[in-house]
């Protein structure tokens, strides 16, 4: 069989895969976040934290609670790792120090991942499981009240209640999250990913001499780092490690989990607006522009100089240029394959997957949130076009709805254009790259690309650990991360303070394939004109060589 | 835009009086108004003004800027990059200047209608002379013959003929009389006869010329919610390529290649969406300039825009949809008549009817039956019998020959008078006719002493020509319309079929209306109507878009938001299409605006950055010259394409009814499309000339 065959039927059995779960799994999920009923195991929860699951935010509060818990996450993490020597479990791995850990507690609070440690050096046990995987769950449920919040806003009129953020939470990490991390944990450790409390095992080499082989939880940190589109590894290697991603069935499954849960919310949101259609339309303008960039990089890596440096033989190109592209256009950044190896094209592809914002498909709910302040922006113009106040889904788009969705979009090329050209005039900066000119540029551009748009991959070839790195990268994650989602429920809350418009012949359809090209040609316009003149002298400048 | 041939086939020449300064022009644009509007595009560089439009006033920075380095380092470029970024600036005040010099001429010449006039006020029944600007509300003024209204108010005493031409351009004096619903009168008017007493109802300042004027010339015109919510998008992008260009500076230092202020300048100013800015504020005024020529006075910009989204239309029955009177649909022979007989017999007696019923009869004998319209002179000596209130039907007496038509009772009443039998055959037409919505007259004469019934006449309403049409289009475009009238339902339902509104609302009183529109806007509808009695402004205020007759009362035209000079219902139509077409227009030159950009990059990057990377080289798809000539050749191209579509900007892109996807998909490929591929060209052939320039090609 020939590789590029071999590919191909990766590529259709995970397609298969994924559509037989989305509409189960997607349905599910809307009923998780639009039932009235709590479960025992949540009751008690609100018992203990005091909360009351049945009354409902305005949106202000709702973002309080979300940027609330967030800043207490970004504490807790922080001392987590300050006070590690405390902790069972440690290993002697001793305290982190304070810009790694502030960058780490930002990265995994802000579902980025970014690793700029060594796991098995830096992090013993009781921090991978307490600080690191807990903020796997919570950070990806976050994202997923945000999303639900932002769908109410859509589906609500007349109201300033966007639902109970603590319920969203709760209900994302115990109904959702949990039971598909425990499953999927299982077939994980069937298909041979370690899970062990050890910190590794000592053998004698075929040189005779003793290798210590780190070991480690990894199967259930494995199944969250991708489900909750998270990324951070467990072992420095990531998923190219063959404790983490063993075979070439443990990798499409791991691409599956990463792909699922955003590939499914297109369902649960066309399932609460009403109109399945309306999910339709999105998965496949994520889906088409996901295939589009998969076959630049697979193309461009099949017909590289050196088409399997940097990759594992046991995935090939194929599977590392799936797991690229789904890595990188779900904001997860888990790797199975060294990104920095790939050509300028099939590089500048991953760049280019994170530059258009994250939502082909997107991570868990940033995904989907993301992709509707894409639409509205496409749609005001739209609905210009056809001589009507501007209008998605029966709600008007004026002042307030496209200011929301301009800052949302600003935040993004803000932080990452003022990072990257602080980055380049700083004297330390060249020092810390690997590579000099266009492809030591991509790296600078890559680095702030992943924290900016919480992606969590490393282009790597630059040695991200001092401070200014370090905090500059944190701020970007943060700020990333956060003024989005605040824009993001401010829109919500003046959506749902709306009346609903009714549908006429005069109204843009949102379900077709011209609706599907608008958004798609937005997504990918917004990106090209803001970050052209950057790729210009990084992937192009080497893809034109 | 598509006509209707129910509209008066007239142009605004032929409704605005020939005096000098009234004339506006109808779209069309010449190079003379670039000319003539000069001056004012140089006052418009002052920052202040800038400062309203973040795009124009980025352009107005970035020009200072290359400016000042092009004083420090002059060569041909950085003064050929200087002077066009001021061009740009230049040619966006030029565009906003031209539109706003359009309803400069007509505000001249209201202004003179407001001359100073003399008031006679009477305060408790005693004659004062103040003048105009000191009357308050409340007070009562005495206007006679000859003799300038000084204020908009209501006539209370008396009946006078008024000449409006000042305001409407109508040159036919109409008739304002006290109480009912032609009691208004507009400052700035003159009585032409007799008196009356006027109660003034507005405030000096804020009366309806003081607010025509300002209207036409734009002078406080306030952003709309739309052009609000695309101004923010606007500056959105421009943050972000100012972002982009910023950090372009140590990426460009740090690949070694270092890039000057006037580069980096000429790049932003192409990136930003200059086309749309520059032509923003003048789509605007022209877009209330369109309203003005149709002779429709909007008290807000927010309302022309309301008016592109409505959803619902209430239309009255009477006058809009079909002939303000009933006219002749059919004869109806009976009792052994033959129809040319009855014919004959009928034509007879409406030769000197002047009342519109009776003309119409005449026009069917005509048409039908190919009789004259014109009376002999043996016709002539007939007497013509009035319709009067009591005898409630009218006819002629020639000779012996008696012939009457009028209502059924009255004529079967007439014709058992005079010894004559009524054929029992008239009795079911009568009941048929008034069952299908239409009024019978009864046709009865007296021949030879024998009367006699001969037939019956039906009246029927006369639905517009081209309605139907016209609805079908408003249905496209998402537009129900529901027409409203008095009628009982069997009648309105009958109409309504005929003129294929979508609904219709019968034997409708105002508070009907007010319900409907709530109902209406409950549902998130926006709704617009027309109206022009005292008992429409309720409903006029409640709804989204209330154009008020100009022939109705201040009351009326209070309470709505548009005021139609012509006075002509079926105008609402337009001012919808109206709507539309100034939000098209913003949003399709956005679109192409956005577009250009593709081209742009195509052009300057190579230029910046194929010194270190020559493999960027290949980029320099348009082959031009020299980088000099490429960035050059942009900022031309970005300068020049604001004048090629200040036309465009003031006419607005053609708009034809129709469904929201073919529209966008339309305008997508125009103005998308369009967008992508023109600057190419354009950048190309200004680089063939520019090369020429030494020093740069």
């Amino acid at each position: 069989m020939s590789s590029t065959v071999a590919g191909l039927l990766q590529v259709a059995v995970l397609l298969a895969a994924l559509a037989v779960v989305y509409r189960p799994l997607g349905d599910y999920m809307a009923r998780v976040f639009s039932t009235a009923k709590h479960t025992r195991a949540e009751a008690a929860v609100y018992r203990v934290v005091r909360v009351d699951p049945d009354s409902e935010q305005r949106w202000g509060t709702y973002a309080q609670g979300v940027l609330g818990f967030s800043f207490v996450s970004v504490v807790l993490l922080y001392l987590l790792q300050r006070l590690q020597p405390l902790l069972p479990f440690d290993f002697g791995r001793g305290a982190v120090p304070p810009g790694m850990a502030f960058n780490n507690a930002a990265s995994f609070v802000s579902n980025t991942n970014w690793q700029s440690y060594v796991p098995e050096v830096v992090m013993g046990h009781t921090v991978q499981m307490v600080g690191l995987t807990v903020q796997n769950f919570v950070s990806a449920a976050v994202g997923l009240a945000v999303a639900m919040a932002l769908v109410r806003g859509f589906i609500r009129s007349k109201t300033d209640r966007l639902g109970n953020f603590w319920v969203d939470l709760v209900r994302g990490t115990l109904r959702i999250l949990l039971p598909m991390a425990f499953l999927s944990a299982i077939v994980l450790i069937g298909l041979g990913v370690v899970m062990s409390l050890r910190s590794g095992v000592t053998v004698v080499g075929p040189d005779g001499a003793e290798h210590t082989i780190a070991l480690a939880p990894a199967a259930s940190q494995e199944s969250i780092k991708l489900l909750g589109t998270n990324g951070g590894g467990i072992f420095n290697a990531n998923s190219a490690h063959p404790f983490e991603n063993p075979n070439s069935w443990s990798n499409l499954v791991e691409i599956f989990l990463l792909l699922v849960i955003p590939v499914s919310l297109t369902r649960t949101f066309g399932k609460l607006v009403g109109n399945p259609k309306q999910g339709y339309v999105l998965l496949g303008v994520m889906g088409t522009l996901w295939s589009g960039m998969l076959a630049v990089i697979w193309w461009a890596e099949s017909t590289g100089l050196r088409p399997l440096e940097g990759k594992e033989t046991r995935f090939g190109v194929a599977g590392s240029a799936l797991f690229a592209d789904s890595t990188t256009g779900t904001s997860t950044g888990a790797v199975n394959s060294m990104h920095d190896s790939y050509s300028g094209l099939g590089g500048g592809g991953t760049l280019l997957n994170m530059l258009f914002g994250e939502m082909t498909p997107g991570g868990v709910g940033t995904g989907l949130y993301s992709i509707l302040v894409m639409a509205i922006i496409a749609m005001f113009l739209a609905g210009l076009m056809v001589g009507r106040t501007p209008e998605y889904l029966g709600k008007k788009l004026g002042k307030r709805e496209v200011t929301a969705a301009a800052v949302s979009i600003l935040a993004m090329p803000t932080v990452l254009l003022l990072g990257v050209g602080i980055a380049l005039v700083l004297p330390g900066t060249s020092g810390a790259l690997n590579n000099p000119g266009a492809h030591g540029f991509s790296e600078v551009l890559y680095a702030y690309a992943s924290a900016s748009n919480n992606n969590g991959s490393a282009f790597a070839g630059i040695t991200v650990t001092n401070d200014w790195f370090q905090s500059s990268l944190g701020v970007c994650m943060l700020l990333g991360r956060f003024i989005p989602i605040v824009a993001v429920l401010c829109l919500a809350g003046s959506l749902a303070a709306q009346k609903k418009v009714p549908e006429s012949a005069g109204t843009l359809p949102t379900t077709g394939p011209l609706f599907a090209t608008l958004l798609g040609g937005s997504v990918v316009l917004v990106a090209a004109l803001t970050f052209v003149p950057a790729l210009a002298l990084g992937p192009i400048a080497e893809a034109l060589l | 835009m598509t006509t209707t041939t129910h509209r008066p086939q007239r142009t605004p020449d032929d409704v605005r009086p020939p005096a000098p300064g009234r004339q506006v022009g109808g779209g069309a644009f010449t190079p003379r108004q670039l000319l003539t509007s000069f001056p004012d595009a140089l006052r418009k560089f002052d920052p202040r003004h800038q400062l309203r439009n973040p795009v124009m006033f980025v352009v107005w920075v970035g020009s200072v800027l290359v400016t000042v380095f092009a004083v420090g380092d002059p060569s041909g470029f950085s003064i050929g990059v200087a002077a066009w970024l001021w061009f740009t600036v230049l040619f966006a005040n030029l565009a906003e200047a031209v539109a706003e010099g359009r309803g400069k001429a007509q505000a001249e010449s209201l202004r003179q209608s407001k001359k100073d006039a003399v008031a006679r006020r009477l305060v408790d029944g005693v004659e004062e002379r103040v003048p105009g600007t000191e009357l308050r509300i409340g007070d009562l003024v005495v206007v006679e013959a000859g003799e300038v209204i000084p204020g908009d108010g209501d006539v209370v005493e008396g009946i006078a003929t008024v000449d409006e031409s000042a305001i409407t351009g109508e040159s036919a004096p109409v008739i304002r009389e006290s109480g009912g619903d032609r009691c208004a009168v507009t400052g700035g008017t003159t009585v032409l006869s007799d008196r009356v007493v006027v109660k003034i109802s507005t405030k000096p300042g804020e009366s309806f010329v003081d607010r025509m004027i300002a209207l036409v010339e734009g002078a406080e015109r306030q952003k709309t919610p739309n052009e609000i919510a695309l101004t923010i998008l606007l500056s959105t992008l421009t943050i972000i390529f100012l972002l982009a260009v910023v950090a372009l500076q140590p990426m460009a230092a740090y690949s070694g290649s270092v890039q000057s202020v006037i580069v980096l300048t000429a790049l932003l100013v192409c990136l930003i969406p200059t086309t749309i800015g520059a032509l923003l504020s003048a789509i605007g005024i022209a877009g209330m300039d369109r309203l003005v020529q149709r002779n429709v006075l909007a008290t807000s910009g927010k309302a022309v825009e309301a008016a592109g989204d409505i959803d619902t239309l209430l239309l009255d029955k009477t006058g809009t949809i079909t002939f303000g009177n009933r006219r002749a649909t059919e004869f109806v022979a009976v009792g052994g008549t033959t129809p040319e007989e009855l014919a004959a017999a009928v034509r007879l007696s409406s030769l000197a009817d002047g009342t519109p019923e009776g003309r119409s009869i005449v026009e069917l004998c005509v048409e039908k039956f190919g009789l004259s319209a014109e009376a002999t002179d043996h016709e002539k000596t007939g007497e013509f019998v009035e319709f009067s209130a009591n005898t409630r039907m009218s006819g002629i007496d020639l000779g012996d020959l008696k012939v009457r038509k009028g209502a059924a009772s009255a004529v079967r009443a007439w014709v058992a008078e005079n010894g004559g039998e009524v054929s029992g055959e008239v009795g079911p037409v009568v009941d048929e006719i008034s069952g299908q919505g239409g009024t019978p007259l009864v046709v009865a004469e007296i021949r030879g002493g024998v009367a006699s019934v001969r037939g019956v006449i039906r009246l029927s309403d006369v639905v517009k020509p081209g309605m139907k049409e016209r609805f079908a289009e408003l249905r496209a475009m998402g537009i129900r319309t529901v027409m409203v009238t008095g009628d009982n339902p069997l009648t309105a339902k009958a109409i309504a079929n005929e003129a294929g509104v979508d609904d219709f609302l019968a034997e409708a009183k105002p508070e009907d209306k007010m319900a409907l529109i709530r109902r209406e806007q409950e549902g998130g509808k926006l709704v617009a109507m027309t109206g022009d009695g005292t008992n429409d402004a309720p409903a006029l205020a409640q709804s989204d878009v209330g154009v008020a007759m100009n022939t109705g009362t201040s009351a009326a035209k209070e309470a709505g938001n548009m005021v139609d000079l012509d006075s002509d219902p079926t105008k609402l139509i337009e001012i919808v299409e109206i709507g539309k077409q100034l939000l098209i227009t913003r949003g399709a030159l956005t679109t192409f605006s956005v577009a250009n950009d593709l081209a742009k990059y195509f052009a300057i990057l190579p230029a910046m950055f194929a010194g270190i990377y020559p493999q960027l080289d290949q980029l320099n798809i348009m082959n031009l010259a020299t980088p000099q000539s490429a960035i050059l050749s942009a900022v031309i191209f970005n300068a020049l394409i604001i004048v090629v579509l200040i036309p465009l900007a003031l006419r607005g892109v053609r708009y034809r009814p129709s469904s929201a996807s073919a529209l966008l998909r339309r305008n997508l490929l125009v103005y998308g499309l369009g967008g992508v591929v023109t600057p190419f060209a354009g950048i190309w052939l200004i680089d063939l000339l520019v090369r020429l320039i030494p020093g740069i090609g």
